[in-house]
């Protein structure tokens, strides 16, 4: 993978705060995240995790601070352009009930293409290869409903990159399978990130699971407490203990 | 008896010397701190003492000549006893980061408990990272896989209580200094 030094940001997020009425949930948060990176948000139960990656994929808005993606501002940006966005730049994952129960599982990883524009067919061939790079195949013409949830969650994560996103967004991608299932999801997802240079954003509280990423940023109570790099040094800021 | 019984178990497929147990050693148990030669050799005059394994013929094959060791039945029934005996869970009272966090309480104060918890937390996490890049290494062999997995789930265990303990710290504290 070369990357420029200018275009390695990707995603940045600056003093972002957002309140639900009266109760904050993101306090002045900010990070960047860069081309390939994948990168863990952790922190206890409500510290503001599932929020943060909310705003971060534009389905919700911030109350203050900005969002930009490839450097241009996407917070402030129109529903439409914002859904467009979504549908082209970004995939999304959550813990479970992503696929549409009806469809086969081939449909429904074909569907993110479908819904931008792709033809029928190629749409088809592109969701084979990406089933066929999870491992899942042989449930191509399967529904949801007859699979486990390591199977469902792997058909889901291909839908999530069958567009070859720039950034994933993963919440608790694993948080409904065991440990041999989650391993196997987090394994072959990071891979082929990895690969394919998308940027990961995995929302976890979990240490198995942020000991995937590259990165860990560390929530507590709306604000980040602390960035860990891959060497495991400490880069951000340890704001003091109240 | 551990390694005692470690040697015991890498005899029972047949004989083998000093030198090729130390390798099988370090073969079947990846994640075990190496065994000293001496150490191997201490153990097996014990195992002989005790009738456990015999000493056989004595080859050379271009270098030193080595004795050859194999199981005695007595020794099989042993190893085969202490497989099927279920070890007592270890009790972690003495837990090193707990009696840290109750020091620096005592000493300092709430900000520098919580500050050598998450600092722990880091040290903790890095080193799960590394395990976690063994396991996800398409080359790692299984039995490197099944020593990274039980590294990672006892410094997972370690976080988890990291992590709890950072959000009783208050609590904690005001039971200190009341
Ligand atoms: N839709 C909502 N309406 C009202 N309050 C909300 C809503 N979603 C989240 N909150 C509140 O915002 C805070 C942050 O919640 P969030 O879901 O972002 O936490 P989290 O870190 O993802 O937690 P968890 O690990 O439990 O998923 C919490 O206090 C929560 O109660
Ligand atoms: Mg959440």
């Amino acid at each position: 993978m070369t990357v420029t030094t200018g275009d390695r940001e990707v995603l940045t997020a600056r003093s972002l705060v957002k309140s639900y009425g009266n109760s904050p949930a993101l306090r002045g948060v900010s990070l960047s995240a860069g081309r390939g990176d994948v990168l863990a948000i952790t922190g206890p139960s409500g510290s503001g995790k599932s929020t943060l990656l909310l705003c971060l994929a534009g389905i919700l808005r911030p109350d203050a601070g900005e969002i930009r993606f490839a450097g241009r501002r996407i917070d402030t940006e129109s529903e439409s352009v914002r859904s467009a966005l979504r549908r082209r730049e970004f995939g999304v994952l959550f813990q479970f009930g992503q696929l549409v129960p009806e469809m086969t599982a081939a449909e429904n990883v074909a569907l993110p293409l479908l819904l931008s524009g792709v033809r029928r067919r190629e749409a088809a061939t592109a969701a084979r290869v990406w089933l066929d790079r999870f491992g899942v195949a042989d449930l191509a013409d399967q529904r949801p409903p007859q699979m486990s949830g390591g199977q469902a969650q792997r058909v889901a994560v291909a839908r999530a990159l069958v567009t070859e996103p720039e950034v994933l967004f993963a919440d608790e991608p694993t948080g409904a399978l065991d440990t041999l299932a989650g391993e196997q999801v987090l394994g072959q997802l990071t891979r082929v990130a990895r690969e394919s240079g998308t940027t990961v954003l995995l929302v976890t509280h979990d240490a198995q699971v942020a000991a995937y990423a590259d990165r860990e940023i560390v929530i507590r109570d709306g604000v980040v407490d602390g960035v860990v790099d891959s060497a495991g040094t400490a880069v951000g800021q340890h704001r003091p203990h109240s | 008896m551990s390694v005692g019984h470690a040697l015991l178990g890498l005899l029972a497929d047949g004989q083998r010397h000093g030198y090729d147990l130390k390798q099988q050693y370090e073969l079947r148990f990846p994640a075990a701190k190496p065994l000293a030669a001496a150490q191997i050799y201490a153990t097996l005059e014990r195992l002989l003492r005790d009738g456990l394994v015999v000493a056989g013929v004595t080859e050379r094959v271009g270098g030193p000549d080595r004795t050859l060791f194999a199981v005695t039945d007595f020794g099989r029934a042993e190893l085969d006893r202490w497989l099927a005996e279920v070890e007592l869970p270890s009790e972690y009272v003495a837990n090193l980061l707990a009696m840290k966090v109750t020091l620096a309480l005592l000493v300092a104060d709430q900000d520098v408990a919580a500050d050598f918890l998450r600092r722990q937390r880091v040290a903790h996490l890095a080193r799960m990272r590394e395990y976690t890049g063994v396991k996800t290494d398409p080359s790692t062999d299984v039995l490197r896989v099944v020593a990274a997995d039980y590294a990672i789930n006892h410094i997972d265990a370690d976080v988890r209580w990291i992590e709890t303990t950072l959000q009783r710290i208050s609590r904690l504290t005001k039971e200190i200094h009341p």
